[in-house]
């Protein structure tokens, strides 16, 4: 069920009508099987053709991917991913538990034991009731929850989350995050969260990898020293909080300013 | 607002048909070339009950049918492929714009040449004429399909063969409908034109027949039943589109959360 992530030297070059963009430059590290990890950036730094590299939807153009010891080169078994756009990642002409089922066909499971994962995951997610509905019929929150239970229902063993919440309105955001922590704790899933969110990066994450701006490096790692525990009235009041997230906060004010330069910004260490 | 709109349209057509019975009698036309409605209908009410005229139906459903069928698997097959298949469609879309617009009834020399008065010489026609209506939508909406829904797909490690049916076949199925509904009106038009133009039997034949014979209120009688016809094939068609299509924004209108 444990899976660690390694990334190293991961470069993407977009090309095409004359014009090179350099989406990331270098990146380098490491996610430890069973961490939940938030990366945060910029806006505009390459995080989501970082993510789709590392789910094997984009082929990098120097550097790779190694998901347990094995180089990733297209979407490996064991790994979900949750977009941000989830209206459009739900299919619209099936119901809800049909959008769920479908990537388990392509396993060797029987029928019965579909079902069952179905049903426990969207029980997970609290929407078993609306197992029948069609996507459309629901509330972007709930569209968003019937994205994570069908990641939940693959079962893997790495989830990747790309800016998943960047839609939803605040409160039900806030219930959306408590769901990931209390999913993450429960299930030992590997999670990468890229989230432009500071307070979210840190409310949720073991670790923040801090990105700079395009050409992107790893501006900076940081271990999010909050108690496992957490809930959205306490943790965020708390004084280590504030800290945490006034530092990651100067780090992307540094990382907009270092943009410009030329060479990786230098690291710095709290 | 419905019923009212229904009301309106019953008063338009009875205005018309009116309109029809009044202006003959008056003597503002001749009325050996536009009976009056009401003779019309006599001769509708004795096509009815000639059993050559079901026959003459049979035959130009049947013309129609089989043709709709060929033309809908041969697009909707052609069209995947075209699209599927990388480097086809570049490689296929002069020829087809070429052929495209090569009006159906152009070919009536050649189905006489080949099959003279046979069933098959009218569907040589009705599927040349209905296969590009399903092809082109086929081949749009596949260009629909939705990068996310795409690599989503992809992402849970759906293969070729299953993306196609699962997210390729779904989002090209709003097309494949309106491209079904369209070579429905139009297999209607050219079964009906090669009957009457090359005389394989049909409506268009008994049509061609009537005229010859001076029977002028039968061959508009014959028209009206053409008419009702193609009225019926577009209503049969909007219905199943709206089943197929539940899911779909253009017939689940707004929805409540």
């Amino acid at each position: 069920m444990h899976a660690s992530l390694v990334v190293s030297g991961l470069n993407k070059v977009y090309e095409g009508s004359g014009r090179r963009v350099e989406a990331v430059r270098d990146l380098t590290f490491t996610v430890e099987a069973g961490e939940l990890v938030c990366l945060v950036g910029p806006s505009g730094c390459g995080k989501t053709t970082l993510l789709k590299c590392m789910g094997g939807l984009l082929t990098p153009t120097a550097g790779e991917v190694r998901l347990n010891d094995r180089p990733v080169s297209g979407p490996p078994p064991g790994m979900a991913f949750v977009f941000q756009e989830y209206g459009r990642s739900l299919f619209p002409w099936m119901r809800v538990r049909e959008n769920v089922e479908l990537p388990l066909k392509q396993k060797p499971l029987s029928k019965a034991r579909r079902r069952e994962l179905v049903m426990d995951a969207l029980e997970s997610v609290g929407l078993t009731d609306a197992a029948g509905a069609y996507p459309w019929q629901l509330s972007g929150g709930m569209q968003q929850r019937v994205a994570i239970a069908r990641a939940l229902a693959y079962e893997p063993a790495v989830l990747l989350m790309d800016e998943p919440f960047a839609a939803v309105d605040a409160q039900t955001r806030a219930d959306l995050e408590d769901l990931v922590r209390g999913l993450w704790r429960e299930r030992g899933i590997t999670i990468l969260f890229v989230t432009h969110d500071i307070d979210e990066a840190v409310y949720l994450g073991e670790r923040v990898l801090i990105l700079s701006a395009s050409p992107t490096v790893v501006q900076e790692q940081l271990k999010v020293d909050l108690p496992d525990e957490r809930d959205q009235l306490h943790t965020r009041v708390a004084p280590r909080f504030a800290e945490l997230r006034t530092h990651v906060y100067e780090q992307i004010q540094a990382a907009k300013r270092g943009g410009t330069d030329a060479g990786p910004p230098e690291k710095t260490l709290t | 607002m419905r019923g009212a709109n229904a009301a309106l349209g019953a008063a338009g057509l009875a205005a018309f048909l009116a309109l029809g019975e009044a202006v003959p009698r008056l003597g503002l036309v001749k009325e050996a070339y536009f009976p009056p409605t009401s003779r019309i209908a006599d001769a509708l009410g004795q096509e009815v009950t000639d059993h050559a005229f079901w026959t003459a139906l049979g035959d130009t459903l049947t013309g129609w049918a089989l043709g709709l069928a060929i033309a809908v698997g041969a697009g909707v097959v052609v069209g995947l492929l075209v699209s599927v298949v990388p480097h086809l469609r570049e490689a296929t879309a002069s020829t087809i714009e070429f052929l495209r617009p090569i009006p159906s009834v152009a070919l009536i020399p050649l189905a006489v040449l080949l099959y003279g008065t046979e069933l098959r010489s009218v569907l040589l026609l009705v599927v040349y004429a209905s296969f590009w209506q399903v092809l082109v939508q086929v081949l749009y909406g596949v260009q629909d399909v939705d990068p996310v829904a795409e690599e989503t797909a992809r992402s849970y490690g759906l293969g070729p063969w299953a993306r196609v049916r699962h997210v390729l076949w779904p989002t090209a199925l709003p097309y494949v409908m309106t491209g079904v509904r369209l070579a429905a009106a139009v297999a209607l038009i050219l079964a009906v034109t090669a009957e009457l133009v090359i005389g394989a039997p049909g409506l268009g034949a008994r049509i061609a027949v009537a005229e010859t014979s001076q029977a002028v209120p039968d061959m508009y009688a014959l028209v009206v039943v053409t008419g009702l016809l193609g009225l019926l094939i577009n209503v049969g068609a909007r219905t199943v589109e709206r089943r197929a299509l539940a899911w779909h924004q253009s017939v689940r209108g707004e929805v409540m959360v």
